[in-house]
């Protein structure tokens, strides 16, 4: 039901649209993003906004950061994989808003060009949506066109970085490698020599 | 007789009294509220520029708690990422751990027992009295009243000895699992949760005549950081906040979910206020419920096992899920991406407490300092759910 009256509100807007059990997930074009949300909220009923945020499809070079540091990291793919409703760009912003009066929802996807990392801001349709931009700028460097004020809202101001990127390595694990591959100690000499002994 | 030093203080007196007769003069300033203050349940801090004793701009400065976790649960199991989750909302743990487990379980297309699904949502109910008793006892101390936080951490001592004697954790109990949930009751749970039910029924009452017949009560919280129902929508404000600002909307009920919310007889109270009174009322009305809720469901509990058949090492299908719950502080969601691993590849974590906060710059303007308390103390926000 919802996906006729998406297509009939902009038939040129979305790309690919997937449904699954009860979710419903839209990929909007680029430039059309902002277009999407004042469609989504007006025509929809969407009044409710749930949360916004980012992918990295890069598949992350450190794997689970349990790699033993004394060894050659090992050989990992690179190819970035899209998940449901596609994509082509190795980022993306997600966004959920909520028909109360339907209750239903729609899970809205946007391809983010990989050149500007930018896209339009969606804190002049939905209010709520200007501290997520925040934190998706902030996590992955996301540019927000139109965005008031995008500042820093839980790394200190000089934070260099953008943490939840897949090439940034989780410090804790390289500080620390994981327990149980260069925390075991190696055997004493003695015992050693004392296994030879017996053999 | 004055004294010289009394007549000299009489005529300052009626000069600054006829100053402000006059005009107002009043110079700006910014004041810092926290990041240690008791109404922040954890470090926030609040930013305001006053003029005079009302706000004009304020900013909630957060982050002191920030812990990455969207960043950790990448290089971790599913199993493990649930003890992550945990910390949360650390006054309601068990309500966080449903949302993730319910989302792995729909990527994998498991389904706890009938058995698990109706403890799963008694405990839910559980954390969700142990969270918002607190709350009704906080928000006093806020206003100058303290006996209702005597009151609430007293009986809020039941419900978390219920929680620990099944899980072994008071705070963070670790309780489910993909399929189901670790262990079966204990032996005497049944009775020993109909008691604390009636305690915490009694503190309900206690805290309806302690507080909202009270003129002080009324007079702080009546009219005061009043959010209306197409702001609190737009900043995706939920849980009791939303249902205060007077929009009927209950996950627990508006949703199909694995669970047994649909099994018990329970009400979704709203308020048409939008104010501070009508968010605390709310969840005054809120705690009798789950009661209610949690009575019923160990009343008519089914027999069976408590764990679903899973695969001993947990491998979650490639995928997209989505689940949001109505947790004590509001709407909390994960949107799990996995790429057929045993951990995920992105977790998104949508807490209740991130969106109720980001309405403060709106609804602290023009407000005057002591309403900035009571208004940051009936929004209800853990620092943990902003932070994660």
């Amino acid at each position: 039901m919802l996906e006729q009256l998406t297509a009939e509100l902009g038939d040129a807007l979305v790309d690919h649209q997937l449904r699954a059990g009860d979710d419903l997930w839209v990929r909007i074009r680029t430039d059309a993003w902002r277009t999407a949300g004042l469609a989504v909220r007006d025509a929809l009923g969407c009044d409710y906004f749930c949360y916004l945020s980012g992918l990295d499809w890069l598949p992350s070079p450190f794997g689970k950061s349990e790699d033993d540091p004394t060894e050659p990291p090992p050989e990992r793919s690179t190819e970035v994989k899209q998940g449901v409703a596609g994509g082509e760009t190795r980022f993306q912003v997600l966004a959920r808003v909520e028909s109360l009066a339907q209750r239903v929802g729609i899970t809205l996807k946007v391809d983010v060009p990989d050149d500007s990392l930018t896209i339009e801001s969606w804190s002049t349709v939905y209010a709520g949506a200007n501290w997520h931009e925040r934190e998706t700028w902030e996590m992955f460097g996301i540019n927000f066109a139109g965005h008031p004020q995008l500042t820093h809202i839980y790394l200190p101001s000089g934070f260099e970085g953008f943490p939840l990127r897949k090439d940034f390595p989780l410090l804790a694990r390289i500080v620390k490698p994981w327990p149980g591959i260069v925390d075991v100690e190696p055997m004493p000499a003695e015992f050693e020599g004392d296994a030879e002994a017996s053999e | 007789m004055l004294t010289d030093r009394q007549r000299l203080a009489y005529i300052a007196g009626q000069a600054a009294d006829a100053r402000l007769n006059v005009e107002l003069e009043t110079e700006g300033m910014t004041l810092n509220i926290g990041p240690q203050h008791p109404a922040t349940h954890g470090t926030l801090r609040i930013i305001c520029r006053l003029d005079g004793e009302q706000v004009v701009w304020a900013e909630p400065s957060c982050g002191y708690m920030h812990r990455g976790y969207e960043k950790l649960v990448e290089v971790r199991t599913y199993p493990q990422i649930n003890t992550l989750v945990n910390r949360i909302d650390w006054l309601g743990s068990f309500a966080n751990e449903v949302p993730f487990i319910l989302a792995a379980e729909k990527l994998m297309d498991v389904e706890a027992t009938p058995r698990a699904q109706y403890l799963r949502t008694a405990f839910f109910e559980l954390s969700r009295i142990a969270n918002l008793v607190l709350f009704l006892g906080d928000m006093g101390v806020q206003l100058g009243a303290v006996t209702p936080v005597f009151y609430a951490f007293r009986d809020r001592e039941h419900v978390l000895n219920l929680i620990e004697s099944a899980s072994g954790g008071r705070f963070h109990p670790n309780f489910n699992r993909i399929g189901g949930l670790k262990e079966d009751l204990p032996k005497g749970f049944i009775d020993e949760t109909r008691a604390a039910m009636k305690t915490v029924r009694r503190f309900c009452d206690q805290m309806e005549e302690l507080l909202v017949g009270n003129e002080i009560f009324e007079a702080r919280t009546r009219g005061i950081g009043v959010i209306p129902r197409e702001v609190a929508l737009q900043y995706g404000l939920s849980g009791a906040n939303l249902r205060a600002s007077g929009v009927d909307w209950d996950l627990r009920r508006d949703q199909k979910l694995p669970m047994a919310w649909d099994k018990a007889d329970w009400k979704v109270w709203t308020h048409p206020d939008g104010d501070c009174f009508a968010r605390y009322w709310v969840r005054l009305q809120e705690v009798r419920e789950a009661a209610s809720i949690v009575d019923q469901l160990l009343g008519g509990l089914p027999a069976g096992p408590i764990m679903a058949k899973v695969p001993r090492i947990i491998k979650v299908p490639e995928g997209e899920a989505w689940v949001s719950t109505e947790n004590p502080l509001g709407q909390m969601g994960y949107y799990v991406v996995s790429k057929g691993d045993t951990g995920p590849f992105r977790v998104k974590i949508r807490s209740a407490s991130f969106n109720n906060i980001s309405v403060t710059p709106w609804v602290l303007k023009g407000v005057y300092v002591p309403d900035v308390i009571t208004i940051l103390a009936s929004l209800y926000f853990i620092l943990g759910d902003i932070d994660r």
